[in-house]
């Protein structure tokens, strides 16, 4: 009788004790961003970026009482290592939601273990295919580069400047690009009269640009990262080629300006509203996000945000949202995220349903051109 | 008009072709005085980039004097390399030195990427980037620079291992090392030159193509791959051949782009390089059993 009050008595202290602890313990968000590595420039602004949020709604008393863990590993840019890691951070690190990876071709190849072992997954790159088809637990929060040629070709449309150019990289990032660019031109009215590509390490796109100075384009679309778009304007420039040239969001950032120097003037590009955040109207709903993650990381990290630091952005204050509506299991946090509505983030104002998983209408971008070493909205 | 682009294609690739002349007569050098293929042949380009670079930006050196300096650092660098590296190697089979480049390069970018970062980086022209046009095609001035550089360096080449005792040494390093070595030449020496001079030689080709298309930690292994192929087409000679395996290859890669497929570009060099390898493994110009200079 006396033992059995013991035990009982043990066993309910006990029991108290670690409810006590497993309040106390924080949830843990996993990341995967490719910090080193080709595509270091992404990863390296989010992963930034998410410590950053992350740290900030901890001071601020965490979300409900509890404190966010993040648990970051770098996949250098590297599929099998993404999904190594994605595996590590579900079978070991226990956590709830997984953000990342960098690049449309690792999230490809993590896609299939998020939904074989149901843990959220808030992709921060920009392939359309990732949330096309609407996969259950794969979410993203980059645009899509379909609205980014969207944005480009409502412009060449509305300019009567319908025979165009492209030059695109041959790896994923320009390979989808050219995919949307082919697909969606007969919507606007617009032919492609030249289709050519350049290797991601090119030094020299004259010879591309000469074949494209022989045809009788009124656009040129160059689609790429850099540094590859700043050899294209230099060739541009070089060879004399007076055609409007245009580049894609994936060098919307300071850096293209200053490799391209004198020859990025006057090249528009579809951009993120986070470059020209103070130049937008107050009544733009996005404005409050934007000024306040500008903010925190120029005190953080004394440099400017970008909109790829935005991505992961997004997707940690997205998670925030679904644990502060009471989810706090990965079923329970899924749900939640495909209910968000109206937020308005650094990306565009994401609107998730069962049908979308991406978010965002086009209004996410805006045309820019560079002007005096800076961005200019265009409009 | 088809005219006009046919020169362009032509100009361009003599241009990017000079470079690959420049990095494949480093590889030659190298391998004639010690038999080896120098992998790491592509990192002193992109070390003369960015410490060009790094003299123009943090010690606001001038250009003309900042290039000097980052040939003399790079120098230094493929010193340390020799002496370190392959020097101390027990057993110098081909095999073994090969990798110990292949190792070397891979820890010379691991570097520069800590010193450097992972940007890519603009270096101003040398004489601004006015285009001049040549009939109904346009180069930059850089280029001019590139052509005239590369020909100096190949003359230079040509007097030191023809004219000077040092020289003379070193082509006898590479008829035959161990006659060479009865006769008195240090052969050791020798292969320490002939690091010193390739890595300089790397250096410079990094220096000057960098205004062009810029400059990162990461540029010398397809630069360095590049330059192999047109050392292989002449046939690891240090001297003409090379260079018109460079320009040929330059030329044909700017052709292919142009006029077939800008998708091909790169294979187009390492379909030449198979076929070289398979067909003339002695380069373009050589005999059978030529010379190698």
């Amino acid at each position: 009788m006396n033992f059995k009050v013991i035990h009982f008595i043990i066993a309910a202290v006990s029991l108290l004790f670690s409810a006590n602890a497993f309040a106390a313990a924080p949830i843990k968000i996993g990341a995967l961003f490719a910090v080193t590595g080709p595509a270091a420039f992404l990863g390296e602004p989010e992963r930034n970026s998410a410590k950053m949020v992350i740290d900030e709604i901890n001071k601020a008393g965490g979300v409900k009482g509890r404190k966010l863990e993040l648990v970051v590993y770098d996949t250098a840019g590297d599929a099998t290592k993404a999904v190594q890691l994605a595996t590590k951070l579900i079978k070991d690190d226990k956590v709830v939601a997984i953000i990342g990876p960098s690049t449309t071709g690792e999230t490809m190849a993590v896609i299939p273990v998020a939904e074989k072992e149901q843990i959220p997954l808030i992709s921060c790159s920009a392939g359309s295919k990732i949330t096309d088809p609407v996969k259950k637990w794969v979410f993203k929060t980059a645009q899509n580069d379909a609205l980014a040629v969207g944005r480009i070709y409502e412009f060449l449309q509305k300019t009567k400047q319908t025979n165009v150019s492209i030059l695109t990289v041959s790896d994923g990032f320009g390979a989808s690009g050219r995919e949307q660019l082919k697909n969606q031109a007969a919507k606007y009215g617009i032919t492609i009269v030249s289709d050519d590509t350049y290797g991601p390490k090119d030094t020299d796109m004259t010879a591309q640009l000469t074949k494209i100075r022989g045809t009788h384009a009124q656009a040129i679309i160059c689609w790429g990262t850099n540094p590859g778009p700043a050899v294209v304007a230099k060739n541009v420039r070089q060879l004399g080629i007076k055609t409007p040239l245009f580049m894609s969001h994936g060098v919307s950032s300071k850096k293209f300006i200053e490799l391209a120097g004198e020859a990025a003037e006057g090249v528009r590009l579809p951009s993120g509203k986070v470059l020209v955040c103070d130049l937008l109207p107050n009544s733009e709903s996005q404005k409050k996000s934007l000024m306040l993650f500008v903010k925190d990381y120029q005190k953080h990290y004394k440099a400017e945000g970008d909109h790829f630091g935005g991505h992961a952005w997004d997707a940690v204050m997205l998670l925030r949202n679904a644990i502060e509506q009471g989810a706090d299991t990965p079923v329970a946090i899924r749900d939640q995220l495909e209910k968000t509505k109206n937020f308005c983030g650094i990306g565009g104002t994401f609107t998730y349903s069962p049908q979308d998983h991406a978010g965002l209408g086009k209004d996410a971008f805006v045309l820019v051109e560079i002007k005096n070493k800076d961005w200019v909205v265009v409009k | 008009m088809q005219f006009d682009q046919i020169l362009q294609y032509v100009l361009s690739g003599l241009s990017t072709g000079a470079i690959y002349a420049l990095i494949g007569i480093g590889f030659s050098i190298i391998y004639n005085a010690t038999g080896i293929i120098n992998f790491a042949q592509g990192e002193f380009v992109m070390l003369g980039g960015l410490l060009t670079l790094s003299c123009l930006e943090l010690l606001k050196l001038p250009l003309w004097a900042a290039i000097p300096c980052a040939i003399a650092v790079s120098t230094v660098v493929g010193i340390l390399f020799e002496r370190l590296a392959i020097r101390p190697l027990k057993q110098p089979t081909p095999i073994n030195l090969v990798i110990i480049t292949i190792g070397g390069s891979i820890l010379i970018r691991g570097l520069a990427m800590l010193v450097w970062g992972k940007d890519t980086h603009a270096i101003p022209p040398f004489s601004g980037d006015t285009p001049i046009a040549i009939g109904g095609a346009t180069i930059l001035p850089q280029h001019l620079w590139i052509l005239a550089i590369t020909l100096i360096i190949i003359l230079i080449n040509k007097v030191y291992f023809y004219h000077t005792i040092s020289g003379k040494a070193m082509r006898a390093c590479s008829y035959n090392r161990r006659a060479a070595g009865l006769v008195g030449i240090d052969v050791r020496r020798m292969v320490l030159f002939s690091f010193i001079i390739s890595s300089a030689m790397g250096a410079v080709a990094g220096i000057i193509v960098a205004p062009l298309t810029m400059i990162a930690y990461d540029v010398g292994v397809m630069l360095g791959l590049k330059g192999f192929c047109a050392a292989i087409i002449g046939g690891m000679s240090s001297g003409v051949s090379t260079v018109i395996g460079g320009l040929i290859l330059g030329v044909l890669e700017s052709l292919g782009a142009g006029l077939i497929s800008s998708g091909y570009k790169d294979a187009i060099a390492f379909i030449i390089l198979l076929l070289i390898l398979f067909i003339r493994p002695q380069g373009l110009f050589g005999k059978a059993d030529s010379e190698r200079v």
